[in-house]
């Protein structure tokens, strides 16, 4: 079974194997509002963890996607910037933003899982 | 005694408020006014010209072929379009203009007067430096004072806005480092700082490291000692700060990043609240950009050009950017050439020709006519006006800085946040919008990103306090209305009075049409 983590910039992260997908949670999609357009990394790129790859823009604010672990990204979600709306339909399932093959498991350890970020997001 | 034999009614009619439709869609003599598009034929034309023999091309077959399709109209039918359009325009000269941080006050006449002077106005950049003494002379008092004002010994003029000054001084600095032959990829900017500052950083190829705020929405020399390091070039801090509070720590913070061989970028974007009591310079300041058209009133927001001269520290002057005044003997010069530049450095130049002269007049006028005492009296007029907003809604509308009792006192601009807004089912937006059809442009909203639904207000020195009383009357009727919730109406339709109603941003943003198309085209190709 897949393991799902959470960082406090509201990406949540999903790992199989090697593999994990990436994306912004509901609660960071709900607090941006309409999203109007999101811009993914390129494949091939190595990213460092908490580095900014990629940015989703709402009406009200832009932002950077940061990617909570090490890697090299090596699948994007590209249908995204031609319906970046799907980031409010469907923010923790259709709606990922790029993969990235880990270099670093162990990074996963400092991130939260699901009940500690829901309670992270409620204090905050 | 004279009768009223011509039958004239002296009392208006028994009005209904039920709303009428017109057949032309104007709204009494507020005109629905289409694109001039829409109202041009390619058929017509406002002047006679004479028929032109065909002249050879010379263009080898990549003439245009087809109409290209510009609207014909008469004179009177252009007058008519553009002083309608100008109709619907809100301006400073038409109403108060709350814009946080964007210090929309008055533009004196007098300063009008000055830059239509026909020695000044009809002047042109390409004349012999000979002819233009007068004026070169004017730029020479103007940067003479905005040194004097800011404490630092050097200023280029020539940026043509703030974020313009922001690369200036941003460039000098850059410049000064690739001198020490000292690569530094870092620039750090507070979590409050104007969008703009790590825009430029990041434009530059910095990185862009953000520090966060202090409970109190200040930006301690502690945060900035933890951030910095032997990467880092220069810090962009503003100040008063975008919350509309004074940075109390930042000869401390100036002393940290100097320490670390880091230089001082200050935003001077809200300059008018400290004019004549605080110099930068004093601070540690290496570079500023001042926005004429804010701090010294010449006007901005659609009514005329910005201008954003930068003031530089000794260790920044040499790399100030062309062209600069120089005296030779009971000359002035502007130096337009590396090669003319002696011992200077500069990093290049930003502007064709030497900066927006029309500014430099208005801004000259404004500081002339008020004088030491007039501007420093502006700026503690500024701050009354923010602190009267403040006290007079502080009951009502909540202040995320504002202290306990919400007494701590702002500097030129108030800020509040949605707080006093929660389980009313109102937003921001929507408290904004409403305000519209109150006839008042909102204040600035959602900005800073620090704190959740701002609504910054800034009043400026120009209004009277009846104008103040009218305003803070007005958000007090709106936010008693919002926390009573009986007529939410007001709020989620607003604006219900405007030419145009609410528009729908996200899909302006998402199917934007940035280009206009008949509906049946008139136009065969382009």
């Amino acid at each position: 079974m897949a393991i799902e983590k959470f960082s406090k910039d509201h990406e949540w992260i999903r790992v199989e194997g090697d593999i994990a997908t990436i994306g912004i949670t509901v609660h960071a999609q709900d607090q941006l509002g309409d999203v109007v357009f999101v811009e993914v990394p390129e494949v091939g790129r190595k990213v460092a963890a908490d580095e900014a790859v990629a940015v989703v823009e709402s009406v009200k604010a832009a932002s950077d996607v940061y990617s909570p672990v090490t890697g090299e990204v090596i699948e994007t979600n590209g249908g995204l910037s031609a319906t970046p709306g799907l980031v409010n339909e469907d923010a923790e399932g259709k709606a990922w933003f790029f993969k990235v093959r880990l270099s670093n498991p162990a990074e996963l350890d400092a991130l939260m899982d699901r009940a500690g970020y829901d309670a992270f997001v409620k204090d905050s | 005694m004279a009768m009223n034999t011509q039958g004239r009614p002296t009392a208006p009619g028994t009005t209904s408020s039920t709303e009428i439709q017109t057949y032309t869609g104007n709204r009494g003599l507020d005109h629905e006014e289409p694109l001039i598009f829409e109202i041009g034929d390619t058929g017509r034309t406002g002047v006679d010209l004479p028929d032109q023999p065909k002249a050879q091309s010379r263009l080898g077959g990549l003439e245009r072929g087809a109409e290209i399709g510009l609207p014909g109209l008469t004179e009177p039918e252009t007058m008519r379009h553009y002083v309608r359009l100008s109709r619907k325009n809100y301006a400073i000269d038409s109403g108060l203009y709350p814009l946080g941080s964007c210090t929309m006050k008055h533009n004196p006449r007098l300063n009008e007067k000055m830059a239509r002077l026909p020695g000044i106005g009809d002047i042109h950049p390409l004349q012999p430096q000979s002819t233009v003494q007068g004026a070169i002379q004017l730029m020479e008092r103007l940067a003479h004072y905005l040194m004097e004002l800011t404490g630092m010994p050097a200023v280029a003029l020539s940026p043509k806005a703030g974020a313009h000054g922001e690369l200036c001084g941003m460039l000098a600095i850059k410049a000064a480092h690739e001198a020490k032959g000292s690569k530094r990829d870092v620039v750090l900017v507070p979590d409050s700082a104007h969008g703009t500052n790590p825009a430029t950083a990041a434009f530059m190829g910095y990185r862009v490291k953000s520090i966060p705020a202090m409970a109190d929405g200040t930006v301690s020399a502690e945060a900035v000692r933890a951030a910095i390091g032997p990467d880092v070039a220069a810090i962009m801090l503003t100040n008063p700060n975008t919350c509309g509070l004074f940075e109390r720590e930042i000869v401390e913070i100036a002393k940290v990043v100097h320490e670390a061989g880091a230089y001082f970028y200050c935003d001077g974007a809200n300059f008018n609240a400290i004019v004549g009591k605080v110099r930068p310079g004093d601070l540690g300041v290496d570079a500023m950009h001042i926005n004429l058209h804010k701090t010294f009133s010449t006007p901005h927001g659609g009514g005329g050009p910005g201008a954003g001269p930068v003031v530089l520290s000794a260790a920044l002057a040499p790399y100030a950017p062309l062209p600069f005044i120089r005296k030779d003997g009971d000359k002035l010069a502007l130096v337009e050439d590396a090669g003319a530049a002696g011992d200077a450095k500069p990093f290049g130049r930003l502007t064709a020709f030497h900066g927006q002269m029309g500014m430099y007049v208005r801004a000259l006028t404004y500081m002339l006519s008020h004088g030491t005492d007039g501007m420093r009296q502006a700026s503690e007029d500024a701050v009354l006006s923010a602190n009267y907003v403040r006290a007079n809604l502080k009951d009502l509308m909540s202040q995320p800085f504002g202290g306990p009792t919400g007494d701590r006192p702002c500097m030129h601009e108030v800020l509040f946040d949605d707080a006093w807004l929660k389980d009313t089912g109102v937003t921001t937006l929507d408290f904004a919008k409403a305000m519209i059809d109150e006839g008042y442009h909102p204040m600035t909203m959602y900005f800073p990103l620090v704190v959740h639904g701002a609504m910054l207000i800034e009043p400026t020195e120009s209004e009277s306090k009846q104008s103040l009383d009218q305003f803070i009357g007005t958000l007090r009727f709106l936010a008693n209305e919002a926390r009573l919730g009986n007529d939410k109406t007001r709020f989620k339709e607003a604006p219900m009075l405007a030419p145009r109603r609410r528009l729908d941003e996200t899909r302006a943003a998402r199917e934007p049409r940035l280009r206009w198309r008949p509906a049946t085209p008139k136009v065969a190709a382009e």
